[in-house]
C-alpha cells in the first residue's frame, strides 16, 4: 500500500500531500522537510528509488514539478513509478497540458482527482478515462450547482421568491 | 458578487501569495487573512453556504502552507449537511485534510457521514466512502465496519460505489481488524473476482488483505486468482481496451493478483497449480519478445509483471526451472542500461540467493556484482550490490568478498559505512576456517573504518578470543603490533587494552612486548582518549597488577595519580581509588581471584547480527545461532530507541544471571540483589565489569536530553524507588503520549522468603477517573531469599491530574506483616511533550492564552545564582522544549509543551524572567486549562 504521496517545486515548496495512514501533523514535516532535501540532492540518472526509514521512496520529476511517494517493503517499485505516472496523465488530461501554476489554484481539485485515482493508498481506478469521467460529473453537478443559484438569485433580485 | 466563476476570493487570496516577496509578508498576509476569516465566522450575520465554502478552502489553503489551522472546523461539518454537491465535496475535503480522529466533532461528522452514505445519489455516497477511507479512525471502523460490506455485496451499488466500498471497508479493517465477521462475508466476497473487470483492482486489493487477517476463511479465492490472471496474461493487448497500459493488459490487476497469490502456499489441486505455472512461464517468455513500444511506460510496466511474478516464484520455492529462469532473466538486468533495472535486479536476486535451487544461479554473477560495487555512481544501487555480495557468500567465495568490501570499504558512502562494518564482521565470523584471518579482519576494520565500528563488533571480537584459546596469542601479538602505530583509532586501544589485560602474559616473553613496554604502549595512549575508554584502560592496569606483579608499582604511581584520583569524571575516579585500595590491602591470593581470567561467554546469537537485523530485517539470512556467543557486554551497546528499555531489562536481570556464571566466588554476592551496590570488595572482575556498566546505563540515562534523537518521544526514569533491610524496589518508567509503563524490581534482599506479597497502585479520590490503571497479571505472592521478580503496570492519563497515585507494598517476613505506601513516579509533566515554535507563533498563542484564569503567576527569590543554561536545562528535563531565538530578551527563557491526556491536549506555554540585580524571578505559565498552569507554576517553582 501507498503510504503517502507528496508533490514538490524544485524549491523544495509542496504543492500537494496526501497521507493514508494517520500520522502526526509533527511527524508529518519531519518527513517532508527530510525526504525532499533528500530528493532535491540526487542527480538525474540516478535510479528512481530509494531506500528511507521503513519506507521504499518512489519518486519522479515532471517539469518544475517532483512526485514523490512512499510505499510498503513489499510492493512493487516500478508499479509505484507508473502510478505516478498515471496520475499525471490524469492531471494533464484534466487541465490540458497541466502546469504547477494549475495544481496551486486547484489543489482542491487535484485532491478530488487524488481520490477517484487512489483510496487507502490502493489503487481505486486504473483506467484513466473512468477517472476523468468521475471527476467531470462531479464538476457538471456543481454547474448545476450554479445555475440554479444563479436563477434563485435574480429571482429573488426581483422579489418574486 | 459574481458566484458563476469559482470562489473568485481564493484565487486572489492564492496569488497575494505568491506575490509576497519575503516570509515576513507571506506571514502578515496570512495573519490578516485568518483574522479577517475569523470575524467572518464570529460574527453575527450567519453565513451563506457559498461563502463558508470559500473561508473552509482559504483555511484548508493555509494550512496546505504548513500554517496550523486552530479554527473553522465547525463551518466545515456545517458544509456536511448542505444539499449542494460542491459545497459539500469542501466540507469533506477539509475534514478528511485537517481534522484529527480524536475530535471532539467526530460523532456530529459520523452522523453527516451516514446521512449520505444510506443517499439515494452515487454521488454522495461516493464522498462518505472516501471520507472514510481518508481518515478510518476506530470509531469509524465501529460505526461503519458492518454497513461497508453490505455496499459491497448490494445488487443495487453502482461500480464505482462498489469500488469505493471495497478500499473503504479495507482501511477499515487495517485501522479495527476486530470491526469485520470475516467468515461470514467471505465466500461473496471472494467471488467478486468472477465480477466484471472494472473495479476488480479495488476487490483483489481487499481480498489481499482479509486473506493476510483470516487465510483459512479466504483460501477459496487462490483458485479464481490463478484463472483471472491466465485470463489476463494470455490476453492480447486490445482485450483489455481501458486496462491496457502501453501495451500491457492490466497491469495493476496482474500485480495485485500475483501478490494475492503469496499468501498462499502454491495449490495443492494439479489442474490449477499447472495453469498457475504456465502464467508464470508466459511472463517469462514475454521478456523475451520484442518491446511493443520505446517507451519507458511499457517497460516498466511489463517487468512490473516480472518482478511480481519472480516473487511469487521465489515464494513458491519449488520449480528450480522457473527459479533459475528468473535468475538468468534478472542476469540480464544487471547490465542494463535503466539504473532501476539494476538496482531491482541485485534486489531481487538477494531473494533468489536465498533459494537452494538457485543459489548457485546467483553465484555465477559474482564479478559483475563486485564490478557493480566499483562502478556504480548510485550510492543506493550500490548498497543493493553490498546486499547480494552478502547474501551469496558461502565458504567458498567469502575471503573474495571479505576482502573486495573491505576495499571498498575505505571509499564507501557513508551512509552504509556502518551496516557494511556489520555484514563484514558477520562473515568473517561465519566463514572463518582459522582464526587468525579472522582476527586480522576485525582489525583491518578497525583501522580502515574504526568510526563506524560499533560496539557491538569490538565486543564480539574479545568475546571470541575469550572462548577461542587457539586465538589468545596471536589476537595478543597483533593487537599488540597495531598498538605501535602512531595513530590509531580509539576502538583499536579498546580491543587492544581489553586483550593485553586478559592475554597480555601469552607475549611477555619477548622483551619487545614485555610488561612494562605493553603497560608504556597503552598509557601512551590514554590521554588521548574518551573517559570510557580510560576507564577501561584502568580495569587493564588492574589486571596487569595481577599478570605482571613486578610492574605493579608503575602501575600504582598511575592509578595513585591526582591526575585520576581527582578526576572530573566520577567514574574514573572512583576506579582509580578502587583499584588502588584493592592492589595495596588485598593478599596476593585474593587479587588474583578478584582478578581471574574472564570465564567464557555462553553462547548466545550474535548481537552484531541482531543489529544487523534491526537495520534490515530483509535482507538477513546468514543465521549465526550456535555460531558463537554474545553477553551482557552487549548490554552497553545501541542505547537508542527501543533498546534503551531491553538493555535495561538485561542490566537489571544481571544479579540472576551471575547466579548462573562458572565464577562460584561470584555466587553469594550476585545472589544479593544490592550486590549492584557493593564496592570494592565485590568479588571478581567480572562482577565489578557489570556494576560499572551498570553504572554507566544510569549516568547514561540521567543525561539524555529529553526528545533528543532516537529517543523517539519516550521518556524514561529509572533509579530504585525504595530500599530497606529486607527489600529493594527498582523501578524503570516510560512514557509516550498519554501512555505510561511502570516496570517495578523487587529484590528481596534476605536469605528468607518473602510471603504474601502484594503491590498494588491505589488511586486516591483526587486521581480516580484520571488515570486508568492496569496490570498485565499480579506479582507473585512469595519472593524467594535473594531473588528478583518483575512487575509491570500500564497507565493511561485520562485527564488533568495533580500529584502521583501510590503504591501500595505489603510483605511478612519471618511472619511479621510489613507494609508500605510508596509514591509512584507518575506525575503529569511526564505526558508532556515539548513543542518547537517560531517567535511569531509563540506570541500569537501567548496573546490567545490571555484571560486571567489562563495565567499563573509567581515572582520568588532565586536559590542558586542566576544561570539561563541551567535553567533552559531544566526546563527540557520537565517535557517542555526551551525555545530559543523567541524572547527578545536573551535573559529571558520560554519554553512550550503540550500535556496528552486521553481527552485532551493541554497546550502550556512558560516564561521565566529573572531579576539580576533582585536575584528574584517571575515565572508565568499560560494554558489552555487554567489549572494546569496554576500546577505546572507551583512544580517549577519548586
Amino acid at each position: 500500500m501507498m503510504k503517502f504521496m507528496l508533490l514538490f517545486s524544485r524549491q523544495g515548496k509542496v504543492r500537494l500531500q496526501k497521507w493514508f495512514n494517520a500520522i502526526g501533523d509533527k511527524e508529518r514535516k519531519k518527513i517532508i522537510r527530510e525526504l525532499v532535501s533528500m530528493v532535491l540532492s540526487r542527480r538525474p540518472k540516478m535510479c528512481n528509488f530509494l531506500d528511507w526509514k521503513d519506507y521504499k521512496v518512489v519518486y519522479k520529476r515532471y517539469a518544475s514539478l517532483f512526485f514523490c511517494c512512499a510505499i510498503e517493503e513489499s510492493d512493487n517499485e516500478l508499479l509505484a513509478l507508473e502510478c505516478i505516472h498515471r496520475f499525471v496523465e490524469i492531471l494533464d488530461k484534466y487541465f490540458g497540458s497541466v502546469c504547477e501554476l494549475d495544481i496551486i489554484f486547484n489543489f482542491e481539485k487535484a485532491y478530488f482527482i487524488l481520490d477517484e485515482f487512489l483510496l487507502a493508498g490502493e489503487i481505486q481506478e486504473s483506467s484513466k478515462n473512468k477517472v476523468l469521467r468521475a471527476v467531470e460529473n462531479s464538476d457538471s453537478l456543481q454547474e448545476e450547482n450554479q445555475e440554479a443559484e444563479a436563477t434563485r438569485s435574480i429571482l429573488e433580485e426581483f422579489g418574486l421568491s | 458578487s459574481s458566484r458563476g466563476d469559482a470562489m473568485r476570493g481564493l484565487a486572489v487570496f492564492i496569488s497575494d501569495i505568491r506575490n509576497c516577496k519575503s516570509k515576513e509578508a507571506e506571514s502578515k498576509r496570512i495573519n490578516k487573512e485568518l483574522a479577517n476569516i475569523r470575524s467572518k465566522f464570529k460574527g453575527d450575520k450567519t453565513l451563506d453556504g457559498y461563502s463558508k465554502k470559500k473561508y473552509v478552502c482559504k483555511l484548508l489553503f493555509i494550512f496546505l502552507l504548513g500554517h496550523d489551522i486552530d479554527f473553522g472546523h465547525m463551518e466545515a461539518v456545517n458544509l456536511l449537511s448542505s444539499n449542494k454537491y460542491t459545497e459539500k465535496q469542501i466540507g469533506y475535503l477539509f475534514i478528511s485534510v485537517l481534522v484529527s480522529s480524536n475530535s471532539d466533532l467526530m460523532k456530529l461528522i459520523i452522523q453527516n457521514i451516514k446521512n449520505d452514505i444510506s443517499s439515494p445519489k452515487p454521488v454522495h455516497v461516493n464522498l462518505a466512502l472516501h471520507c472514510i477511507a481518508n481518515i478510518g479512525s476506530v470509531e469509524m471502523s465501529e460505526a461503519f465496519g458492518q454497513e461497508v460490506p453490505k455496499l459491497l455485496v448490494s445488487a443495487h451499488a453502482s461500480a464505482s460505489v462498489k469500488q469505493s466500498a471495497a478500499l473503504c471497508l479495507l482501511r477499515l479493517i487495517r485501522t479495527l481488524p476486530e470491526a469485520m465477521t470475516y467468515a461470514e462475508w467471505a465466500s461473496r466476497v471472494i467471488h467478486l473476482l468472477n465480477d466484471q473487470h472494472m473495479w476488480l483492482t479495488a476487490a483483489t486489493s481487499l481480498i489481499h488483505t482479509l486473506s493476510q487477517l483470516s487465510p483459512g476463511d479466504y483460501k477459496g479465492c487462490v483458485s479464481l486468482a490463478v484463472s483471472r490472471l491466465s485470463r489476463i496474461v494470455t490476453s492480447t493487448y486490445t482485450d483489455l481496451q481501458d486496462y491496457t497500459y502501453y501495451f500491457v493488459p492490466a497491469p495493476w490487476l496482474s500485480v495485485k493478483l500475483l501478490r494475492l497469490l503469496q499468501c498462499y502456499p502454491v495449490p495443492e489441486e494439479p489442474a490449477v497449480r499447472g495453469r498457475l505455472v504456465e502464467c508464470l512461464e508466459t511472463i517469462l517468455n514475454k521478456c523475451q519478445e520484442p518491446p511493443k513500444s520505446k517507451k519507458v511506460q511499457h517497460s516498466n510496466s511489463k517487468n512490473a509483471v516480472l518482478f511480481e511474478a519472480i516473487n511469487l516464484i521465489i515464494h513458491i520455492d519449488s520449480e528450480p526451472n522457473l527459479l533459475v529462469r528468473a535468475c538468468n532473466q534478472l542476469g540480464q538486468f544487471l547490465q542494463h542500461r535503466e539504473t532501476n533495472l539494476r538496482y531491482l535486479a541485485l534486489e531481487s536476486m538477494c531473494l533468489l540467493a536465498g533459494s537452494e535451487f538457485s543459489a548457485d544461479a546467483v553465484k555465477k554473477h559474482r564479478e559483475t556484482v563486485i564490478n557493480a560495487l566499483k562502478t556504480e555512481r548510485d550510492v543506493s544501487v550500490r548498497q543493493r550490490a553490498v546486499d547480494l555480495l552478502y547474501a551469496m557468500c558461502d565458504k567458498t567465495n567469502s575471503e573474495e568478498i571479505v576482502a573486495e568490501m573491505l576495499a571498498y570499504l575505505k571509499k564507501a558512502d557513508y551512509a552504509i559505512r556502518e551496516e557494511m562494518v556489520l555484514k563484514v564482521a558477520i562473515l568473517s565470523e561465519k566463514y572463518a576456517s582459522d582464526y587468525t584471518w579472522y582476527v586480522d579482519t576485525i582489525l583491518k576494520l578497525i583501522r580502515v573504518a574504526g568510526d563506524y565500528v560499533s560496539e557491538e563488533v569490538w565486543h564480539r571480537v574479545i568475546q571470541i578470543v575469550i572462548n577461542r584459546d587457539d586465538a589468545q596469542g596471536y589476537a595478543a601479538k597483533t593487537v599488540f603490533e597495531n598498538l605501535q602505530a602512531p595513530a590509531c583509532h580509539e576502538n583499536m586501544v579498546k580491543v587492544g587494552g581489553y586483550i593485553l589485560g586478559e592475554f597480555g602474559n601469552l607475549i611477555a616473553g619477548d622483551e619487545r612486548s614485555s610488561p612494562l613496554v605493553q603497560f608504556n604502549l597503552l598509557h601512551s595512549k590514554f590521554h588521548l582518549c574518551t573517559p570510557s575508554t580510560r576507564a577501561l584502560l584502568l580495569s587493564t592496569y588492574i589486571k596487569f597488577i595481577n599478570l605482571f606483579p613486578e610492574i605493579k608499582p608503575t602501575i600504582q604511581n598511575v592509578l595513585q595519580n591526582n591526575n585520576q584520583l581527582r578526576n572530573a569524571d566520577v567514574e574514573l575516579q572512583q576506579r582509580a581509588l578502587e583499584y588502588s585500595q584493592l592492589s595495596s590491602i588485598t593478599s596476593q591470593d585474593v587479587l588474583a581471584t578478584v582478578l581471574e581470567e574472564m570465564p567464557p561467554f555462553p553462547e548466545r546469537e550474535s548481537s552484531i547480527l541482531a543489529k544487523l537485523k534491526k537495520k534490515k530485517p530483509a535482507s538477513v539470512q546468514v543465521s549465526l545461532v550456535g555460531c558463537f556467543i554474545s553477553t551482557y557486554v552487549s548490554v552497553q551497546v545501541s542505547l537508542v530507541g527501543d533498546t534503551l528499555m531491553d538493555a535495561f531489562d538485561d542490566v537489571l536481570t544481571l544479579p540472576a544471571d551471575l547466579g548462573e556464571s562458572p565464577s562460584t566466588e561470584s555466587t553469594e554476592h550476585a545472589n544479593r540483589p544490592n550486590g549492584l551496590a557493593k564496592k570494592i570488595i565485590s568479588p571478581g572482575f567480572l562482577l565489578r565489569f557489570k556494576l560499572i556498566h551498570f553504572k554507566n546505563l544510569l549516568i547514561f540515562a540521567d543525561t539524555i536530553p529529553t526528545g533528543s534523537k532516537g529517543m523517539r518521544g519516550l521518556e524514561f526514569f529509572f533509579g530504585v524507588l525504595f530500599e530497606n533491610a529486607l527489600i529493594q524496589v527498582g523501578v524503570k518508567c516510560e512514557f509516550k503520549e498519554q501512555y505510561g509503563r511502570v516496570g517495578l524490581f523487587f529484590g528481596n534482599k534476605t536469605g528468607n522468603q518473602l510471603q504474601n506479597f502484594a503491590a498494588a497502585v491505589s488511586l486516591g479520590p483526587e486521581h480516580q477517573g484520571k488515570i486508568n490503571v492496569a496490570t498485565q497479571k499480579e506479582p507473585p505472592s512469595q519472593i524467594d531469599g535473594g531473588a528478583q521478580v518483575q512487575h509491570f503496570i500500564n497507565l493511561e492519563c485520562i485527564s488533568m491530574f495533580s500529584g502521583s497515585p501510590n503504591l501500595q507494598l505489603r510483605y511478612q517476613h519471618s511472619s511479621a506483616p510489613q507494609q508500605v505506601t510508596l509514591k509512584l513516579p507518575v506525575i503529569i509533566n511526564k505526558f508532556m511533550e515539548g513543542v518547537d515554535m517560531n517567535s511569531g507563533d509563540f506570541f500569537s498563542r501567548w496573546k490567545q492564552l490571555g484571560q486571567p484564569t489562563q495565567e499563573t503567576q509567581k515572582i520568588f527569590q532565586a536559590r542558586h545564582p542566576i544561570d539561563t543554561e541551567a535553567a533552559r536545562t531544566k526546563l527540557t528535563g520537565f517535557g517542555m522544549c526551551a525555545l530559543t531565538n523567541v524572547d527578545p530578551n536573551p535573559e529571558n527563557l520560554v519554553g512550550s509543551g503540550i500535556i496528552k491526556t486521553k481527552t485532551s491536549q493541554i497546550g502550556c506555554l512558560l516564561r521565566l524572567e529573572p531579576n539580576k540585580q533582585a536575584k528574584m524571578y517571575r515565572l508565568t505559565v499560560r494554558s489552555s486549562v487554567g489549572e494546569a498552569a496554576a500546577l505546572i507554576c507551583s512544580m517549577l517553582e519548586e
